[in-house]
């Protein structure tokens, strides 16, 4: 698949690649005050560098869906500081956070988070459209994306016309289409088979190859296995962090 | 983000649930046709009224033996003795120094009796017996023929000058004038047709006969007092003194002092017509309001629906935001979905009202207001951004993750 190594390796050429992607520096984030309060993240301090693929794991509770999240400028931290590509995110309003999240991040969920009754290449035009990318060349690119993903037969379908393993896949065109620094994919398995986790989790492989950065959240260990690095988090607490010897020679 | 790109999104979520669209618009619809045809209703009635008030000639003062009925002028016993109308007051009406404000006086005697030519036969709601200057003083215009003369009058001539009515009644589409017909067995040539007067809501204005107060002593009534005397004012202001004048003069003659109540009364016209145009000025804003107040419902139909779209669709605005959605494009994005069914609302129910305003409703010819249409129209139109602000700014403010966990 060329066009994957296309649309990535535009990616990479914007990124710096002395500078990490992601520097997350003593993240705190506190539910409740006094003693009835709860940490979800206890102190978590982590640097991912361009193009590394990571698996960040661990049982519910962990605090692996609350980082998400915030890595991803979709919640916000009690304390610390987290950089995005050089730009500190952790002090910025929403209206700034909304750019950040349409320009910098690709976000796959586990419940593909489709626009219902919107066809996939509507889609995956979306977030182009809010970042004011023009109609032809937002077609293009969405056209482009949606080949990458092996859709190119189904772009007027809608979500409820796709199987589940197409529906993810529409999500991933949507999330590459912007040509974001990061993919961040929340369980972006949990509710696929196994033949269509594959062919994701190869789709992954590819888009990592291009030079892309993913990184996945996931409890399951087949999943975090394909990762070059595997981050486990435990009651708020990063508890290891290693390469995966099996991916990375 | 274009704003035709938000409009575009706004349409496609009015398109989900068509049936709610229409429901909402139709609560807008309604309120700005109810606004639209409730004033043009209030509008005609006070239109009816207007032309009925010029009609009848808006000087005029009616003059009535007894103390009975609109106008009576002083209460308590009634009089004594009481003296009829006669020609001798009417005259004494004529005074241009104690009676500044009058212009002319017509006695009127009225006449009892049906009018025959061949088969035909019509008995006229008002038949009277009168000088020439009852036409001025009546509004009464002749449309062919002519006016019968004081010289008619003195010499108790046999003419008359008939309405429409009579005239299509007993003649059908021939000329009247020239013709002979018979009233109460007397042989009457007419000499004159009115202008159509129109009915004026109980009385048909042109079932009309009238003819020299002589000829009608003389051959039908015979010599009894005046039924009443028409007065016409110098102009409609001067209806007041004039009135004041006539109770002075005619208290003079007919010996009435003090407390003492009247044997006659005057009925002003253009005072009852003044009253009923300000009841009908008060009508039109209460059924103003009645039509706001049910443009204002339609409007919180609109909050209402909104606010249940935006919680029906938080995930969709979690998803929306989480891929970058800036939070003006969610407001624009509500705020312009509730201005859309405000806006169609309002134009399906101006199309609406202005059809309705075609029909005659309980009676009254309505007439357009221009201006209710543009300000039905553009409050519809702000009630759109008003009563939709509220839910668009709801939806615009959540926070991505609670969105998105929204089930």
């Amino acid at each position: 698949m060329d066009s994957v190594a296309v649309v990535a390796a535009e990616a990479v050429d914007s990124v710096v690649d002395t500078q990490p992607v992601i520097e997350v520096q003593h993240a705190i984030k506190q539910y409740g005050i006094g003693e009835a309060s709860i940490f979800a993240l206890n102190d978590v301090s982590l640097t991912i560098a361009a193009g590394e693929y990571v698996a960040i794991m661990g049982p519910s509770g962990s605090g692996k869906s609350t980082l998400m999240n915030i890595l991803g400028a979709l919640d916000i931290m009690t304390s610390g500081k987290y950089f995005l590509d050089g730009i500190e995110i952790s002090s910025m309003d929403e209206n700034h956070l909304s750019i950040v999240r349409g320009r910098k991040i690709g976000f796959i969920f586990q419940s593909f988070n489709l626009i219902p009754r919107t066809s996939a290449l509507a889609n995956v035009e979306l977030p182009m459209a809010y970042q004011g990318v023009k109609g032809a060349e937002r077609r293009e690119r969405a056209m482009v994306a949606l080949e990458v993903v092996g859709l190119g037969d189904r772009v007027h379908h809608e979500p409820t016309e796709l199987s589940g393993g197409q529906q993810q896949r529409v999500a991933v065109a949507r999330a590459l289409a912007t040509r974001p620094a990061l993919l961040l994919a929340d369980e972006p398995t949990g509710a696929l088979d196994s033949k269509s986790t594959n062919d994701l989790l190869d789709l992954f492989d590819q888009i990592n190859a291009a030079g892309r950065t993913v990184i996945v959240i996931t409890h399951e260990h087949d999943v975090a296995q394909r990762a070059k690095r595997i981050i486990r988090m435990r009651d708020g607490k990063i508890v290891s962090d290693e390469l995966n010897k099996e991916r990375v020679a | 983000m274009s704003i035709l790109e938000i409009v575009r999104f706004a349409i496609r979520g009015l398109f989900i649930n068509r049936l709610r669209t229409a429901l909402t618009m139709l609560g807008i619809m309604i309120g700005v046709a109810s606004v639209i045809i409730l004033l043009a209703v209030g509008n005609g009635s006070s239109k009816a009224i207007q032309s009925s008030l010029d009609r009848l000639g808006t000087n005029s003062l009616q003059v009535n033996s007894g103390a009975r009925g609109f106008g009576g002028r002083r209460g308590g016993a009634s009089a004594t003795i009481r003296k009829p109308l006669t020609i001798l007051d009417a005259t004494a009406l004529m005074d241009p120094i104690q009676a500044p404000d009058i212009k002319q006086v017509a006695p009127i005697a009225n006449v009892n009796a049906a009018c025959v030519i061949g088969t035909n036969t019509i008995t006229p709601s008002t038949f009277v017996g009168t000088w020439p200057s009852y036409f001025e003083a009546s509004n009464t215009q002749v449309l062919k023929g002519s006016y019968f003369t004081n010289d008619d009058v003195t010499q108790g001539r046999n003419v008359a000058v008939i309405g429409n009515t009579v005239a299509t009644t007993l003649f059908g589409t021939d000329n009247p004038v020239g013709q002979t017909i018979r009233c109460g067995g007397i042989p009457f040539t007419i000499i004159g047709t009115t202008v159509v007067k129109g009915s004026t809501g109980f009385l048909d204005g042109d079932s009309l006969v009238v003819i020299p107060l002589t000829s009608a002593e003389n051959s039908i009534t015979g010599y009894q007092p005046l039924s009443s005397i028409l007065v016409e004012a110098k102009s409609p202001t001067a209806t007041t003194p004039a009135q004041t004048e006539i109770t002075n003069i005619l208290d003079a003659r007919h010996g009435i002092k003090g407390n003492a109540s009247a044997d006659f009364s005057i009925f002003n016209q253009a005072s009852l017509l003044t009253t009923s145009a300000t009841s009908s000025q008060t009508f039109t804003t209460l059924l103003g309001a009645v039509a706001a107040i049910s443009l204002l419902v339609g409007g919180i139909g609109i909050t209402n629906i909104m606010l249940v779209t935006v919680v029906e669709r938080t995930r969709e605005i979690g998803i929306r935001k989480a891929i970058g959605a800036p939070k003006g494009a969610i407001l624009s994005q509500f705020l312009i979905e509730a201005t859309i069914l405000s806006l169609f609302g309002g134009a399906f129910g101006v199309l609406l009202g202005i059809l309705g305003s075609h029909f005659t409703i309980s009676g009254t010819k309505p007439i357009l207001v221009p201006a209710s249409i543009f300000i039905a129209f553009g409050v519809s139109a702000l009630i759109g951004v008003f009563f939709g602000g509220y839910p668009a700014s709801r939806a615009a403010s959540l926070r991505p993750i609670e969105a998105l966990r929204h089930e």
